[in-house]
Order: structure tokens, then C-alpha cells, then sequence
């Protein structure tokens, strides 16, 4: 039998952009175990609402994440909305639903220019953020904001889009579609990037099924399961299959995120095109009172939003469970007889968010 | 030394950051705003670093990691706090396991606000920077130069006579 | 359109054998929350087909529960977080950190720290 080491692996590591910490147990070039430590970037804001209002809670909310923060804000929102009875007006709905989307898009092309960095191919990455930086630019015109919009408040959306601004919004999407072919041409065809991402960190069915994977990950694994067919928001007036993926390797991650982005693309033009006229937010009275669990999908996957709220302003418990939370136990799952060197690629392939993780 | 001022190397070390201003940093890096062009290099390599870039507050986790990434860096060095939260605390100031802005830990010499911090607002806090980087290496440069003079002229020991 | 909620109460000792119960019909594991007020609330949700089943159990701030880490494999990383944040005892979790997950510098942060939140919380 070979010599075991343990290799420690971050918190601060060039190809983490936030600090997790895995102990590796390697058997000469093969990991055996791994077993992750969090803890770093807990702040405990969970027990901020004990202090803040329900109303204000929305700011920290968002604060959980700066990837997907339009996405914890909404899911918030909708938690209270749902506890007190609120319908918010339709074009509210659309509204959040088109910011959802273009925030699945500016993740996705995120992670894509992160997983190029991964494996070493700098160029490509700054590809990904630049073509990512016209996402950010619309929402700077439609919000204010180039990563914490806080447009979303309970009953509604602060801002509203005019219809020369949609426009606008179709054709840019429309530019960037035929740049984004170029680029996700190479993550699909190039060999030296396949070379790094089929056949690795396999995760059949039945394990992603055992894990609780969510999101791409589960997705890629052959699973049919997208939480916005639950028809949250405009969702339910919006014609679109969950993208899957039948080969669960680090590949197949990368194909499910790619197509997602066209049929993000393909959500953001239904959604302009349907967009009815009226109001864009919905005044409410009392406080919320009684419990409830939301769940929507992030560009991560599966978020639970648990609210418990007492009749007075300030609520009993707020609990987020977020997908990179849930993913953990599959990193572990997919880390068990890899190549040390192929470590960041599993890493980055569940898409990790470590301030989503510790909250 | 002076080439320090027109090629400053960054660390980037993100705290309890929500990302945000992670992004934000990573953003300045890439084409739209690149930084790279003012001859900022990106390291990993604390020791290979003139300024610390540090996004969100510390807690009792992560401050050990602060101090050691802080003394590891050669002189002069000068660090960055990028956001809010790493000037203060900002929203999570309150939340039980936030210690408040990164100045608790280690001397901060510029504060970026902002939540998110803006790229040109991380860029402009990285021109201060490297002032003051200068600064400070005209300072180590005088007291080098002052050191020496008194090693000439100071009282005679036997290292001097040979 | 709003999904109804069923959360189902049942006893501390009955746990395990539900959640036997859901992993023979396919259900996955969606997560497991607590709050605490008078004694820990601790909700399982499992979902199958977009369709959420919750389980709640009261455990007193004394008592120790049985882990179900060993039918779903990611329950461990909830049950340690449980332990970390609210103090519950577990016993026989599949990874267990010994309260190592978060490494909080405030033990059992979540929980009443004294006699005065203790009272608060029962009002």
C-alpha cells in the first residue's frame, strides 16, 4: 500500500475567488477522501432579522450573494408576499422574471470565464467577462445597480422598463447572442478543453439522485427537475424544457450551463414580447403572520427560502438554504479517487459560492 | 525602487465579502476596465505583493489569515479596503460573528467606498495606493540613507577600523 | 399560483423510520431547518416530483436525536450545522465535525444565550 498525505487546499488559492478550505487525503497522485471546513465568510446573517424589519430585510437579503443577489431578494419577497396573501401586478412579475434571467446569464458567463482560468486558458476568460460586461451595462440602465440592484421590495419592483428601453434590452441580447457562439464554440469543440473536462468527475444518476445534487449539477446527471416550472413569477405564461444532460461529467456541467444561457436568451425575448402594461407594484397593509417554504431557481440550482413570521414587524426566522450548500455532499462525491490536478476543475464545476454557502 | 510606481503588484484577499465587490475587483482585471494597462499585476503570491486588496469584514476565522497574508508582504506595502463592509461592517456590522472593518486587524491605508464597490472607484483606490506606496518607499529610502551616515559617523568600534 | 404547504408533526422516535419510509418511495432529501422557540423546531423537507413533504419534530434543548445521515448520505452537513448554529445534540452522524463545520467564535449562536433570551422566546 502507498503512503497516504493529507494535502490542505485553500482558503487562499489562486483558483478560489473565495476562501474554502478541503483536506485532501491522497494515496500517491489519486484523493481518497476529502472533507471540506467552511466557516470563513459566516456572518450569521440569518440572526440579522431579529434586529432589522421585515420590510428592510430585503437589503440584506440580497447581500447574501453578490453572483445571484436579484435571485435571494426575490425569493424573500416572494416568501413574505405568499405568507400575507399578496398578488403582485402581472408586469411585476415579468419584470422579475427578465432581471432573473439576465442574472442567469451574467453567472453563467461568470463561471464560464472562471472554469477557462481553471484549466489555464487565460485569454478565454477574459473573453467570458467581457462579453458578461453588456449584461452588466443593462442592468446599470434599467436598475443602478451593476451587481445589487435593489429594485425588488415586497409587493412589487421599484423600477419600471420602458418599452424603447426593452427594445433596446432584445437587441443587445440579439448582438451578444452571435459573440457568445464564437466563444462557447470553443468550451464545446476545442480539443485541448475537452481534454480537461470529459470523462471527469462523473456523477451517474442514481448518485446525483443519493446526494441531493441540485441545479446543473443534478441536471447534468440525467435528472429532470427545474424548480421555474413551478411557475413562480411569469414563469408560468413562458414556454421552456429544463435543459438536461445525460453523461454527468464535467463536460456535460459545462454543456447545461452553455445551453441554459440561449435559453435564458430565448426567456429574456418571450418576456419582452409578452410584457403586459399596468402597475408595477401592489400597496399592503398588517404584518405577515405564519410560515412558509419557497423554493426557486438560482443559477446554482434550488434555493428553500423558510420564513416564520409572528404578526409583529419583525420576524422569528429566516432560513436560506442555498445550492452550493446542497452541492457539497456531491463535490465530496465526485473529489473520492480523482487526480490531485484535476481538483480545481471539480471544484469549480458544482459552481461554488461560498458567501451563498455560509450565509 | 521606484519601479514600484509603474508596476504595482495586487493581492486580493476576500474576507466575509458577499462577492460583490469580488467581482468587482476581478471586473477591474478584465478588458473593459483593465488595469493591467497602468501595469497592475494580479498575484497570488503575498510575497510577490506591493497592495493588498481586502473585500468584506473580518471575523475571529479569518483574522489569523489577514495578519499572516499582511506579514508576509515585503515593505512598503499598503493595504486597501474595498467596500463597505471591509471599512466598517456596513449591513452585517451587527451579525454575531462579524468583528467590523478590516482596520480592527491591520493598518488600512486607503478606504474604497461602496456596495458593490464600483470598478472605477476600485481603480482610483488603487492610484491612491500606489501614492502613497510611493511615499513610503521615498520615506524607507531616506531612513536607509540616514542609517548609513550614522554607521560612518558614529563612535568608533573595531568593525569600523578594519 | 401558490403550492399548499403540508408540514406533518411527528414524534422524535418515529423520525428515522419516515425517512426510511421517504428513500423507499424516491423522495430526495431538500433540506432540514430549525428554529427554536420553547424547544427546537426541526423541519425535514423531502421533494419528489416538485412536490415538498415536510416532517417536524420538537426536541428539547437536553435531548439527543438520532441521525439520519446514514439513510441520506447529505443529511451530515445539515445535522452539523444544526449542531454548530442551534446546539442540538445528534448522535451518529456520518462525517461528524464535532462542532468544526462553521467554527463560530460564539458557541450555539442561534440559542438563547441566557435566562433573559430564554424568556424572550416564550412569550
Amino acid at each position: 500500500m502507498s503512503k497516504r498525505t493529507i494535502v490542505p487546499f485553500g482558503p487562499q488559492h489562486p483558483v478560489l475567488p473565495e476562501p474554502i478550505h478541503l483536506d485532501l487525503v491522497l494515496e500517491d497522485e489519486k484523493v481518497v477522501e476529502a472533507i471540506p471546513s467552511i466557516g470563513f465568510v459566516h456572518r450569521g446573517l440569518e440572526k440579522l432579522v431579529e434586529k432589522k424589519e421585515f420590510t428592510e430585510y430585503v437589503y440584506v437579503a440580497e447581500r447574501i450573494c453578490g453572483i445571484c443577489s436579484f435571485m435571494h431578494g426575490m425569493g424573500y419577497c416572494q416568501a413574505v408576499e405568499n405568507i400575507m396573501g399578496i398578488k403582485i401586478p402581472e408586469r411585476a412579475e415579468y419584470l422579475r422574471t427578465l432581471w432573473a434571467e439576465l442574472s442567469r446569464i451574467h453567472s453563467h458567463l461568470l463561471w464560464l470565464g472562471l472554469l477557462a482560468d481553471a484549466f489555464g486558458f487565460e485569454s478565454l476568460f477574459m473573453h467570458c467577462w467581457k462579453l458578461r460586461e453588456q449584461i452588466l451595462d443593462v442592468f446599470e440602465s434599467t436598475t443602478g445597480g451593476r451587481v445589487i440592484f435593489s429594485v425588488c421590495k415586497i409587493g412589487g419592483v421599484r423600477k419600471d422598463i420602458d418599452q424603447d428601453t426593452l427594445k433596446g434590452i432584445v437587441a443587445v441580447i440579439d448582438k451578444m447572442q452571435k459573440e457568445l457562439k464564437e466563444l462557447t464554440d470553443v468550451f464545446i469543440e476545442d480539443y485541448s478543453v475537452k481534454h480537461r473536462l470529459v470523462g471527469v468527475g462523473v456523477l451517474t444518476k442514481q448518485e446525483a439522485h443519493e446526494v441531493g445534487a441540485v441545479g446543473p449539477m443534478m441536471r447534468a446527471s440525467g435528472i429532470n427537475q427545474d424548480m421555474r416550472k413551478l411557475g413562480y413569477a411569469a414563469y408560468k405564461y413562458l414556454d421552456f424544457e429544463p435543459v438536461v444532460e445525460n453523461d454527468g461529467d464535467c463536460y456535460a456541467r459545462t454543456l447545461v450551463r452553455i445551453r441554459e444561457i440561449y435559453q435564458s436568451m430565448d426567456l429574456i425575448r418571450q418576456c419582452a414580447a409578452k410584457m403586459p402594461e399596468g402597475e408595477i407594484e401592489e400597496k399592503f397593509k398588517g404584518m405577515p403572520s405564519g410560515e412558509r417554504f419557497e423554493r426557486l431557481e438560482q443559477p446554482r440550482g434550488e434555493v428553500i427560502y423558510y420564513v416564520k413570521a409572528n404578526g409583529t414587524k419583525f420576524l422569528d426566522r429566516v432560513r436560506v438554504r442555498t445550492p452550493t450548500f446542497t452541492n457539497v455532499p456531491a463535490l465530496l462525491k465526485i473529489l473520492q479517487g480523482c487526480d490531485l490536478a484535476d481538483v480545481p476543475m471539480m471544484v469549480l464545476t458544482i459552481d461554488p459560492c461560498i458567501s451563498c454557502t455560509e450565509r | 525602487m521606484s519601479f514600484l510606481k509603474k508596476s504595482p503588484w495586487i493581492i486580493h484577499y476576500d474576507g466575509t465579502s458577499c462577492n460583490g465587490c469580488d467581482i468587482e475587483v476581478l471586473a477591474c482585471l478584465t478588458p473593459l476596465y483593465d488595469v493591467e494597462r497602468f501595469g497592475v499585476v494580479n498575484t497570488g503570491n503575498p510575497k510577490h505583493a506591493d497592495i493588498l486588496l481586502i473585500t468584506g469584514s473580518v471575523n475571529e476565522q479569518n483574522k489569523d489569515v489577514v495578519w499572516q497574508i499582511f506579514n508576509q508582504m515585503p515593505n512598503p506595502k499598503v493595504v486597501v479596503a474595498v467596500g463597505i463592509c471591509a471599512t466598517s461592517g456596513g449591513i452585517f456590522a451587527e451579525c454575531y460573528n462579524v468583528m467590523g472593518g478590516v482596520d480592527k486587524i491591520i493598518p488600512v491605508d486607503v478606504y474604497v467606498p461602496g456596495c458593490a464597490a464600483r470598478p472605477e472607484s476600485i481603480i482610483d483606490g488603487v492610484v491612491k495606493a500606489v501614492e502613497i506606496l510611493e511615499e513610503k518607499r521615498a520615506a524607507m529610502t531616506k531612513k536607509r540613507k540616514m542609517a548609513k551616515v550614522r554607521r560612518v559617523s558614529g563612535p568608533v568600534s573595531l568593525s569600523n577600523m578594519f | 399560483m401558490v403550492d399548499k404547504q403540508t408540514i406533518i408533526e411527528v414524534k422524535v422516535d418515529e423520525l428515522v423510520d419516515k425517512a426510511v419510509l421517504m428513500k423507499g418511495q424516491g423522495y430526495r432529501l431538500v433540506q432540514i431547518s430549525c428554529t427554536y422557540k420553547e424547544n427546537f423546531e426541526i423541519t425535514y423537507s423531502f421533494d419528489k416530483d416538485y412536490e415538498l413533504v415536510h416532517y417536524r419534530i420538537h426536541v428539547e434543548r437536553d435531548e439527543e436525536i438520532l441521525s439520519i445521515s446514514q439513510i441520506f448520505f447529505s443529511a451530515f452537513i445539515y445535522e452539523n450545522e444544526l449542531k454548530d448554529l442551534f446546539g442540538v445534540k445528534i448522535k451518529d452522524i456520518a462525517i461528524d465535525y464535532e462542532g468544526g463545520l462553521y467554527r463560530v467564535a460564539k458557541k450555539a449562536p442561534f440559542a438563547p444565550q441566557n435566562k433573559e433570551e430564554e424568556e424572550a422566546k416564550h412569550v
